[in-house]
Formats: structure tokens, sequence, C-alpha cells
């Protein structure tokens, strides 16, 4: 029971850096820019974040400089694929492999740096219920964020004006552009915003989640959270709701590693991975619900006429 | 102010000269970042331009690291002229390597020097097996063959670990994660003695101008490429996008298990964890920096393999970490793309 209850919060925990990611993704995408460099930017935040949290001790500071590492980068990425039109895919690898670099070669003085563990927070009386306390009410704030956005952002895409433009800038730009909206200022500013958030979710791992700087230490999160917002089919509540149901799988094959089972560790290892390809063959089978439920200018350019 | 406007045709120069513009963008970029880490710009440069062709024995280790490579760039110049997204390449090396590993590992003492032979084919197999899973479920089930691919990265680095740390392991390797070192007959043959280079170069360099015939002098080559540029074009000519899909990653796949067995045959001579060094993800640089050209990727296999040897100088002569690499590498393709804008576009001053 209360290993259970354990279980359940190491997997909300592990999915918030999922959720987090995806879903600044899922603003880009429904802006129509897919974004193949969020592991480059997880890892620059993650960074960032560290190297904050070292010099000027709160975790605070470290949420606040993976979320300018990642808008910073993302307006790198933006300004190239919306005004110099490059290609959104070479453009997202380029930011991939830089970030990647990048960090690794930044954050050398950083690998043996310790951050004092952060405690997690319970929530007054809820946290104290049996079972659903421990599951659930004693987490980091980081996760009641992330189900925050994700409330924020459906009442933002599906209840404001300004969702709509976001969205019909997406879905199609030509429209937008004739109907007077700047097309290309307001994908600009999902990119960035999108982007921040990918560095706040790499803040998060290097803070809160695995306290530590290691090289390469998001290990295809930023890939997995690509991978959900297909998955979720561009609804921010299935974006959470997959994003836990990796985050279960990872914690779940950590229980069992603990729990001795005669299973080599890099089979357990491969798990999510090896789910991501099956959960992404599993939604795009039916070509029609994809393609009904994908932004329809998703990854296409846009160049305003003179 | 600065406005782009549109060129009413792609300019030809522009396409020649935006690497090379990249490559001064970066090299301006590189001299910043000497200067702010307080190293000597000059001896940056020299470290890593010019001493890795100081000697014959330095030109060799520079065609060492180019051939994987350029075998994998190859590869993917034939994926992403078809549009096919296969990022995957590291993972298709590292199968590559596990099959040839294999079969290197069956060889004893009586066995005879074809053996090499095997070995690579095994290699070729792998990548191939493995290309083929992104393969089948992008034609099967329209799973997207960019985030496929990636994933299979890292499980195929998984094998490889279980493989080394379990069942291939080393009985008298004190314990350390590594096969035994593959009998010399397995290994891949040098080319001249007292220097590194092995027969990998010679398939390398086949493999150039068997691309170059492929994709400019054949019918499928063509068809392959209509597919990239103008799918309704290709469907409307009847060229199958199924049949494209499949030769693109069957091929680089084939080019990046090659690679993979001639890494493992060759310079390192065993299984180790450390077998996956990132050649796929710089292979796609190298690939884009070559424009898609065999004779294009030949050079930009030489300066992206520059860029790693410069990066181990720089460790040791400069006191830089080999990391500073990964960082060039990723400069060098954001300014080409940011370069490449040139070409489709011309700047025009306007005035506001």
């Amino acid at each position: 029971m209360e290993s259970t209850a354990l279980l359940i919060a190491a997997s909300l925990n592990a999915g918030t850096v999922l959720a987090i990611a995806a879903l600044g993704l899922l603003i880009n995408e429904k802006a129509g820019i897919v974004n193949l460099g969020a592991e480059g930017l997880m890892l620059c935040g993650a960074l960032a974040g560290f190297a904050a949290v070292v010099h000027f001790g709160a975790t605070g500071w470290g949420f606040l400089a993976g979320l300018g590492a990642g808008a910073l980068l993302s307006l790198v990425f933006g300004w190239l694929v919306i005004w110099l039109n490059t290609n959104q895919y070479a453009t997202g690898l380029a930011l991939s492999l830089f970030g990647a670099g990048f960090a690794a070669f930044a954050g050398i003085p950083y690998t043996q740096a310790k951050l004092p563990d952060q405690g997690m927070s319970a929530v007054p009386f809820l946290g104290d219920i049996p079972f659903i306390g421990p599951a659930l009410f004693r987490q980091h704030a980081m996760v009641y964020f992330a189900v925050f956005l994700m409330l924020a952002l459906i009442w933002f895409f599906y209840r404001t004006r300004a969702g709509l433009v976001l969205r019909s800038v997406g879905e199609s730009p030509e429209s937008a552009h004739a109907l007077g909206y700047p097309v290309r200022r307001i994908r600009l500013l999902a990119v960035v915003v999108g982007g921040a958030l990918c560095g706040l979710a790499g803040a998060y791992v290097s803070t809160v989640y695995t306290p530590l700087w290691v090289e390469g230490m998001i290990a295809g999160k930023g890939w997995i959270a690509l991978a959900l917002t297909t998955f979720a089919t561009w609804r921010p509540a299935r974006v959470l709701l997959g994003a836990y149901l990796f985050g279960g799988l990872t914690m779940v094959q950590f229980h069992l590693q603990g729990m001795g089972v005669n299973v080599p560790s890099q089979v357990l290892t491969m798990m999510p991975y090896l789910a991501t390809v099956v959960v992404l063959v599993l939604i795009s089978r039916n070509p029609m619900w994809i393609r009904t439920n994908m932004p329809q200018s998703i990854g296409k350019p846009f160049y305003p006429g003179a | 102010m600065l406005k782009l406007e549109v060129r009413p045709q792609p300019s030809q120069a522009g396409s020649y000269a935006s690497p090379l513009l990249a490559l001064a963008l970066t090299v301006v970029i590189g001299i910043g970042l000497f200067v702010v880490l307080g190293k000597d710009p000059v001896r940056g440069l020299q470290v890593f331009f010019v001493e890795p062709v100081k000697s014959w024995y330095a030109v060799g280790e520079l065609m060492v690291k180019a051939t994987p490579l350029l075998l994998i760039g190859l590869g993917l110049a034939v994926c992403f002229r078809s549009n096919v997204w296969n990022i995957g390449a590291e993972g298709q090396f590292v199968i590559g390597a596990v099959f040839a590993g294999g079969v290197a590992l069956m060889a004893d003492k009586t066995t005879g020097p074809w053996i090499v032979w095997a070995v690579l084919a095994a290699g070729v197999v792998g990548g191939m097996l493995w290309a083929s899973v992104t393969a089948v479920l992008r034609d099967r089930f329209n799973a997207n063959e960019i985030l496929v691919s990636l994933m299979l990265v890292y499980v195929a680095v998984q094998i490889l670990n279980y493989l080394v740390y379990g069942p291939w392991k080393d009985p008298m390797g004190f314990n350390f994660p590594q096969t035994q070192t593959f009998e010399k007959v397995a290994q891949v043959p040098r080319l001249f003695t007292g220097s590194r280079v092995n027969i990998g170069l010679v398939l390398a360099l086949v493999g150039v101008a068997g691309v170059w015939l492929y994709l400019a002098r054949t019918y499928s080559g063509f068809a392959q490429q209509v597919g990239g540029l103008a799918p309704a074009a290709a469907r409307y000519a009847g060229f199958s996008s199924r049949r494209a899909l499949w030769i693109a990653l069957l091929f680089s796949g084939a080019m990046a298990g090659l690679a993979g067995a001639l890494e493992v045959a060759g310079p390192i001579g065993q299984l180790t964890p450390h077998v996956p060094v990132g050649y796929g993800f710089a292979a796609i640089i190298v690939a884009f920096v070559g424009r898609l050209h065999p004779v294009g990727i030949v050079f930009s296999a030489i300066l992206m393999s520059m860029f790693y040897i410069g990066g181990e100088l720089a460790q040791s002569r400069l006191g830089l970490p080999k990391a500073i690499t990964g960082v060039f590498q990723g400069v060098l393709l954001f300014a080409l793309l940011a370069c490449d804008t040139l070409i489709a576009y011309r700047l025009k001053w306007r005035k506001s």
C-alpha cells in the first residue's frame, strides 16, 4: 500500500518533466511550428538551471535560468525558421545537436557539484490523508504547476480570442495573414514560450528531479515529449495523461530493477524508448485520425507576400 | 531596412558559396569563443586546421575519422534527397558494429582471411535490419520516421551494453565491459604501414562514385529525388513513394552498418560501450554541409573529421574540453541553414 502510493507519487513526478516540455511543444505545434530541438533546449535548460542554483542558491533562480535559456535558444530557432524560412526539421536538429554539444562543453565545471536535496512540500490537510496524501499531495510545487498549465492551456486554446488566433496561425496562416494578424510574430511568440517551457522542464530535471549535472542527462526526454504531442492528438489533457503514463513506465522500470527482477537492466532501460515507438505506431495507424486532429500547416513555412 | 526578396530562380552560386560562408562564420564564432575563454585564437585555429594535416601520419588519422562520417553521410544524402528523415544512423551504426562484432568473435587462429568480408557483410546486414524496423513502422503504420529512428538509437545502445556487460564480456578482461580483442585475421587490413588508414577508406571512395552514379545516372535515383523534391509530381509520374522509402532507409542503414563494422573491426578492434561516439549524428551535418552531393560530402567529412581531431588536440594542447567539437558542429549547421537562405532569397535594401 505504502509503496504503491510512493510509486504513484514518483510517476507523477517523472511525468511532470515530460508534461511541461510536451505542453510547451504543444504551444509551438498549435502555431504550426515543429521544434525538433526540444532535447537541446532541455539540456541547456538543465545546465542553466543547475548552474544558477550552484551560484545563487534558491531553486527559483534555477527555474528562471532554465526558462531564460530555453527562451533565448528558441528565439534563435524561431528567427531562423520563421524569418529565414529554413527547414524546420533541419533547424530543430541543429538546435538539438548544438544544445547537446554546448551543454556538454559548458557543463564541465559543474559535473562534480552537488545541490542540497529538495524536500517535497506536503499540502496541508490533504497531505495527511492516508494513501491519497503520500500519492498525490506531497509533491514539489512544479507537479501542480504542470496540472495548472494544462488547464490554463485548455482555457487559452479553446476559450480565448488569442488562443483562437494562435490556432488559426497553425491551421491556415494565409487566412490569418489575410485577416491582418501578424503571423510571423505570433509564431515567434509561440516558439519562445514553448521553448522556455522546455528549458524549465530541463531545469526541473537537474535541480529537483535528479539534482546533479551529467552530460546528456536528459536522455531522450525531449524526443519523448515530441512524441507525446502526437500521441495526445494535440489535446492538452491527453498530453498530461500521456506524460503520467510514461512517467509511470519509467518508475515501474526503476522499481523492477530495485526489486531485483531477473531481467537485464539494459532491457528495462530501453522500455521508455520502446514504449514510445509502440505508442507512435498505435496512434499513427489510422492516418485519418492524425490528419483530422493535426494542425493543418504544421511544419510548413509561411512567407507573407510583398 | 534589409528585406528578403524571393529570387526568380535559386542561385547556383549561392548553393556553392553557402557552405564556405557558413564555415567562415563558424571560424569567426570560434575565434570569439577562444578569446572569451582566454586562449590564443591563432593557436586555436592552428590546432583545428593546421595540425591535422601537418604530417602524413596526421593526415592518416584525419582519414580514419573521415571514413565513417563519409560512409554514413553518403547514405543520409540519399535519404534526405528522398525526403526521408532518418536521424537514427547512430543506432544503425551501433547494430552494424554489433553484428560485425558477433561474426568477428567467431574467428579463431585457423580462420581464413575471408572472415573480414563476412564481418563487413554482417555489419551491412545489421544496419539494414535496424533501419528496416523504421521502414516497416513508417510504411505499414505511418509512424513518424524521425521519432522512431531516434528512439531506436537508445534501444541499439542498450543492446550493445547488454552484450558487452553480459554474454559477450571477455572472461579474461578483468571484468571490464568489453569483448575480447578480435583475432588479427578478423580485423580490417590496413593500407600502409605506419598509418591506421584501412580499406574502409577505399570502400568509402567507391561509395562516393556509386552514389554519384546512382543519383545522377540511373532512373531509380532520379525517381528517388523527384519524390523528395515534388511528391505530387512523383505520384503523377507513378513513382512509388513506398519504394522510395525502403530504398532510402535500407541504403542508409547499410552504409551506417558498414561504417560500424569498419570501426569495430578497424581502429577499435573489439566491442566496448564506447563504440557510439556520435558519428551518426555528426554525419547529418556532414550530409547537409556537403550539399547532399557525394563529392561535397567528401570535403565536409574531412572538415568534420578536423573538428574531431582538433577537439582532441585542443584538450591536450590548450586545456580545453574535447566537447568543444560538439559546439562547433552545432554552430556550423546553424550557420549553414542561415546562409542557405541566400540561395532562394536575396537581400534587398528598402526604405520603410
